[in-house]
């Protein structure tokens, strides 16, 4: 990783800006922002980030104490696409869109999406294997789209280490998107800004719904339950178990990248129970 | 050097971005698709009004708990997609159909139109007039709307959809998949899905096959393409498409040899014991029957009950019921008897033993491409699983004729099929040998096995007036029979005294006897024909039949627009309603525009097609949530209007007023029986009632109280075994959903396809076909199951076009429905034909390279990509992605148009036929009608350098009828309640 940017960043070298601080300002941000642009009072210091001492960032190399993330069940997933547009349709209207398409009617329609399902086949025929693949950021412990960010706009949160965007710092330079292994950060062409899953932090804690709808629009919307969410540094938590129990495992670990978010692998039923 | 940036986020997430706006939750019934899952709007205020801000599953409502499909989350992308329909139409005087120029009218006027014209007709010859609807889940209401009319030209999409699936398992166990009944997925241990790619019953299915799987259930799927769920199973069957008749005739080979079947249900509970006559008579191949005058009459599909058995025990003939059932008596399901008259019989089950003898899993090899030695394993496995790892519930049931069973048996293996089998013209007797293959398994109601749905089991054959002779067909007069139904022998048939059919579609008529959904892929050639007539309108509603419904695409949009010698259209006047610019909708003389989902009242009824559960009845609800857009109206109000207008009796007072104010009146207060409504939930006059009570102003209400749903819970004694449960009977009797408590015994053996072959071998008395169509006849009403090759392979050369060619529906779109919705298109704007590599390099085509695929009928350009996933015999490809340039307000050369295609060009409607007047004969399944639209053979090769990089053919473009929504944006930025602080 880029070292010596971590080290730029690090709080001994860069003292908070007078006025700067949690709730203070608001930044122009770029392209149509109506949305950004309506007349709120300041927001409130949310629950946990106390005064201007106490950073929403986790540090480079801190070891959190919670990590929410995803477990992707693909002996289940069917490729229905539900949590693609699920994901979409939450966060166009929500604190993190909206999220543009263009050419929506037109020839090479193209868009913001958050997650995307791809599907690859393995083996020869009749030996096929079909595998319905989501993606989506995987909320990294060490993720390689922060220290790249020249903003900060990209950063990780302390309290739930959830990796965000902040669309009022971002200046649209893609070094982002380069630095992630995964490719789960897309550049919204309207704003110029980008964008990726939040893991639904705006539903999450959001005392609004009820406890069950306190959870991610996709893993909501599955229709085979392939999406687990919970955090993984529980280990009593529905993803921690299914990890340990199913070996659920990392993309690419070679990247040294620690994704948050596993895969659950495929499990063949030989035989019917009780055959021999 | 960074010292200007503050480490802290400014943009807080968290951060709501509009709270001031005031938000709302309605809950209603999604329709993208017709699983109709319970969904919750949540709304937003905007500036002109609330605005949907997101669609989510309600976790409240019993079908889809919560979840919700891609599809289910797009619905605001339909909603305010610019192809929307805002406005009745008119086409242009002088323009041409399909050139889409249109003037907007008004309502007034188009119902000025439609009275006039509809009340002509109605006066003076009422079959002219043909109601034909596609995706529309109202047929109780739009058959009503045609019965009180007079016309029997009416239909739904069933018969170019899946009606084998549905004929094929009704007249076997007197019920059907989708939400008729389906795998009990909670206590099977072996599920084998079949020809499924997705249906509409879709979300619970998959919420039913997640959790199987995680219990550790093993689940087999068998289809030419591994795609979608098919991708999860734990084995994959690759199969020839239209031979899996031959693997399960070669599966019940296997079982009886191996005597893997459940005798003891097969006893009691199926026509397996009954014995056939065998004797060259009028009576051959039907069932020997008491001819004691005080048992009644001989019987037929629908009153079984006097048939005889054979009983090992005393070895001598009985009566079938009760003495054939009672403890003691041990009814022979083999050998051949003779009766005390002296005529030959043989029980039914030996009849279905001696078929299948030459079924081997050899024989099957050769046709399915299925190795023998894995069909072996596979009935192993089948019946071992059935019979071997079989268990009870301890759940005391009584049956049909009082024997009392103290626990109910499981039979852990289920089965899910649909449109692979159904879309064939051998589709009704592989359907049939799939029901016999789950009834000999004993899996029929059965926990872990097939379970119906309420209001089935139905009757086999299921009771109604049959429509069948053409002087039911009056001025001004209520047809006194449905139009569609279920024949139980030739008399039922539609058709005139020479034998020629009566109906626009020919259904009901000899060229396919138990085309028990119409044949609406036929409606618009035999129109322009005048085969058997001309008519004068016809009312299309949500099809497309312009375009990707109908089959030979291009001629039947000629034909649309092709006149007489007298320069008239050969359908004078065409009526299109649909809520989006369809294809179709350029063709039309009056364009109705329909509301969307959201707009509406809808019922997902028992009297149509309801949603219940396996343990009891559900219906439910649409509501609007948000105003009709434009001028938008339901479809249900308008035919609630002409019907008003028309002074159909039903819908008029005896003072000759209005009956209905709308829609809503009419669900609440019409009552086919008394106490039977369109809903169940709620009745009475205070709502206390449910299943059965007067009208109850206040149900609408009581229902948008309760997630817009109303489930019922059966008692657990009435939970299974349903076709013989007394108590259930009882009770289905008693709530309206049968006419009758009989017991409905699986018909193994069909002696109502058998009565149609006497009457084709001349054995018997009464209505015999045309000589020419006794052949066909003869050969395809097998009163058991067998297989043979599709109906199109005599006319083809297999040599030249040895490939098959099929479609599947994609999870993410409902067939054309779905490309007018920006994100939903973003997942398919364009198809490409799927080819095994090693086919397409025998061809000669590149992996993503243009090709050609032709049959001989037809010839499309496309992309094609090469998949592991088809087994080398198939090429496939995403159904109905392709679209006419310009339609759907899509831009011009959208993907759809350019690079997207239809496999429908290469299909033909009509086959020829030596046995028919012209000649030729639709396309389709000679018992049902069904279209064959997998049947086609073609061949690929590759496009030549040079040649134009888009897919051929290409449409002129279809201008913007006035009045739809909007121009295409080049960006779309969806924000709900934007502009409102």
């Amino acid at each position: 990783m880029m070292q010596w940017l971590k080290d730029l960043m690090s709080p001994d070298l860069l003292p908070p800006l007078p006025g700067e601080g949690w709730g203070g300002g608001r930044g122009a941000g770029t392209g149509s922002h109506e949305v950004m642009k309506a007349a709120v009072p300041p927001p409130q210091p949310s629950p946990g980030r106390g005064g201007r001492n106490a950073s929403v960032r986790a540090e480079p190399d801190e070891t959190l104490a919670k990590q929410l993330a995803l477990v992707i069940d693909l002996n289940v997933c069917v490729g229905c696409h539900a949590c693609v547009t699920s994901c979409k349709q939450w966060n166009t209207s929500g604190s993190a869109g909206p999220l543009a398409d263009a050419q929506p009617y037109g020839a090479n329609p193209t868009g913001t999406f958050f997650n995307r399902v791809q599907t690859y086949e393995a083996g020869t025929f009749p030996a096929t294997q079909t595998v319905h693949f989501p993606k989506s950021c995987l909320h990294c412990e060490d993720p390689p789209c922060v220290p790249v960010c020249p903003t900060g706009a990209s950063y990780k949160r302390k309290e739930d280490g959830i990796v965000l965007v902040d669309y009022d710092k971002c200046i649209g330079c893609k070094y982002c998107a380069w630095a992630c292994p995964y490719g789960a950060r897309e550049l919204d062409e309207e704003r110029q800004v980008m964008t990726k899953c939040t893991l639904c932090v705006d539903r999450i804690y959001d005392e609004h719904l009820p406890k069950e709808d306190r959870k991610p629009a996709c893993v909501k919307a599955c229709p085979t339950g392939a999406r687990l969410f919970g955090d993984v540094k529980d280990p009593d938590s529905e993803v921690s178990k299914a990890i340990r129990e199913r070996g659920g495992y990392q993309l690419m670990p070679e990247w040294e990248t620690s994704p948050a978010n596993q895969y659950l692998p495929r499990h063949v039923t030989q035989q019917t129970a009780g055959q021999e | 050097m960074f010292s200007f940036l503050s480490r802290e986020p400014v943009h807080d997430p968290l951060d709501a971005p509009t709270p001031t706006a005031h938000t709302q939750v309605k809950t209603t019934t999604c329709y993208m698709c017709a699983c109709r899952c319970g969904i919750r709007v949540h709304l937003r205020d905007g500036e002109h009004g609330p605005e949907v801000r997101y669609i989510d599953g309600n976790p409240a409502h019993p079908l889809n708990q919560g979840v919700i499909c891609a599809k289910g989350s797009s619905g605001i992308m339909k909603q305010v997609s610019p192809a929307r329909l805002t406005q009745p139409l008119l086409r242009k005087a002088g323009s041409e159909r399909g050139a889409g120029e249109f003037e907007p009218i008004s309502w007034e006027r188009a119902f000025d139109m439609l009275t006039e014209r509809l009340g002509r007709i109605r006066a003076t010859d009422p079959k002219k007039f043909a109601l034909f609807t596609g995706r529309d889940q109202m047929q109780a209401l739009t058959g009503l709307f045609a019965r009180q009319f007079g016309t029997p030209n009416y239909a739904a999409h069933g018969g170019f959809c899946s009606v084998n699936m549905a004929a094929g398992m009704i007249y076997t166990v007197g019920g059907s998949f989708w939400e008729f009944g389906g795998p009990d997925l909670d206590r099977a241990r072996l599920f084998v899905m079949i020809g499924t790619a997705e249906d509409h019953h879709s979300n619970p299915m998959k919420i039913a096959i997640s959790k199987f799987k995680r219990a550790g259930g093993r689940f087999i799927s068998i289809n030419p393409v591994r795609t979608g769920y098919s991708a999860i199973a734990d084995e994959w069957i690759p199969i020839k498409p239209g031979t899996d008749g031959a693997l399960f005739m070669a599966l019940l080979h296997e079982l009886i040899a191996s005597d893997l079947i459940d005798h003891a249900f097969l006893k009691r509970f199926t026509n397996a014991p009954q014995l056939v006559v065998l004797d060259d008579c009028e009576r051959q191949g039907l069932f020997a029957f008491d001819p004691d005058p005080t048992r009644g009459p001989p019987g037929d599909g629908r009153h079984p009950h006097n048939k005889l058995v054979w009983d090992l025990s005393e070895g001598s003939v009985k009566n079938a019921y009760p003495e054939g059932i009672a403890d003691g008596c041990d009814p022979a399901l083999e050998g051949h008897y003779t009766l005390t008259d002296g005529t030959r019989v043989a029980p039914s089950f030996q009849l279905l033993r001696d078929r299948v003898a030459s079924c081997t899993p050899e024989w099957a090899e050769a046709i399915t491409g299925i190795d023998a030695q894995r069909i072996r394993k596979l009935a192993r496995e089948m019946g071992e699983t059935a019979l071997r790892q079989a268990f009870e519930l301890p759940i005391p049931w009584t049956d049909a004729w009082g024997k009392q069973h103290p626990t109910t048996q499981a039979r852990p293996v289920a089965f899910h099929a649909m449109r692979g089998l159904a879309a064939h013209s051998n589709g009704f007797q592989t359907v049939r040998a799939l029901a016999v293959l789950m009834s000999v398994l004993g899996t029929i109601d059965a926990p872990g096995g097939f379970r119906h749905k309420a209001p089935y089991p139905r009757h086999i054959v299921p009771n109604y007036r049959a429509f069948n002779d053409p002087g039911m067909i009056q001025p001004n007069t209520p047809l006194n029979a449905a139009p569609l139904g279920f024949p139980a022998n030739p008399e039922e048939l539609a058709i005139n005294p020479d034998g020629s059919p009566i109906r626009i579609d020919h259904a009901f008529s000899w060229e396919h006897p138990l085309s028990a959904h119409g044949l609406m892929h036929n409606v618009i050639t035999n129109a322009v024909k005048g085969d058997p007539y001309r008519i004068d309108t016809l009312l299309i509603f949500m099809a497309n039949m312009a375009w990707n419904s109908s089959m030979n695409t291009m001629a039947v949009r000629e034909m649309l627009n092709r006149k007489d010698e007298k320069g008239e259209h050969m359908i004078p006047f065409l009526v299109v309603c649909d809520a989006f610019q369809s294809e179709t909708v350029a063709f039309a003389d009056l364009v109705l525009p329909d509301t969307t989902y959201l707009e509406r009242h809808d019922v997902m009824s028992m009297l149509d097609r309801p949603i219940s559960e396996f343990d009891g009845p559900v219906d439910s609800v649409r509501i609007p949530v948000v105003p009709p857009t434009g001028q938008c109206k339901p479809f249900q109000e308008v035919l609630i209007e002409l019907a008003s207008r028309l002074k159909f009796p039903a819908f008029t007072t005896p003072e000759g007023g209005r009956r209905f104010t709308g829609y809503p009146d009419f669900v609440v207060n019409f009552q086919p029986q008394p106490g039977i409504g369109f809903l169940m939930g709620w009745r009475g006059k205070d709502g206390t009632e449910h299943l059965r009570g007067e009208p109850n102003p206040k149900q609408w209400e009581a229902y948008a109280q309760n997630n817009c749903v109303f489930q019922y819970h059966m008692p657990e004694t009435m939970h299974y075994m349903r076709n013989w449960n007394r108590e259930y009977l009882d009770f289905a009797k008693d709530k309206g959903w049968r006419q009758r408590n009989d017991p409905v015994q699986l018909a193994l053996y069909s002696d109502t396809l058998q009565s149609f072959r006497l009457a084709a071998q001349g054995k018997s008395a009464g209505r015999q076909p045309p000589d020419a169509l006794r052949e066909r006849i003869d050969t395809y009403f097998d009163p058991l199951p067998f297989w043979y090759p599709p109906l199109e392979e005599a006319s083809t050369d297999l040599d030249t076009y040895p490939l098959n060619a099929i479609t599947q529906r994609p999870m993410a779109m409902y067939h054309s429905w779905d490309s007018q919705n920006a994100w939903l298109r973003q997942i398919h704007s364009h198809n490409y034909l799927h080819v095994n590599p090693l086919t397409a390099q025998a061809a000669g085509i590149a992996d993503g390279g243009w090709c050609w695929v032709e049959s001989q009928w037809g010839q499309v350009r496309c992309m094609l990509r090469y998949s592991e996933a088809v087994e080398p015999g198939t090429v496939w490809t995403w159904n109905a992605i392709g679209k006419a340039d310009g339609a759907w307000q899509l831009a011009p050369g959208a993907d759809e148009a350019r690079k997207g295609f239809l496999l429908n060009h290469l299909i033909s409607e009509e086959l020829p036929c030596a046995g028919t007047a012209s000649g030729r004969i639709s396309n389709s399944d000679p018992v049902t009608g069904q279209a064959g639209w997998y049947d086609v053979r073609v061949r690929i090769r590759p496009a030549e350098p040079g040649e134009p990089e888009e897919s051929f053919p290409q449409m002129a473009s279809m201008p913007s009828a006035p009045g739809v929504l909007g121009k295409a944006a080049s960006v779309l930025t969806y924000f709900a309640g934007r502009g409102k602080k």
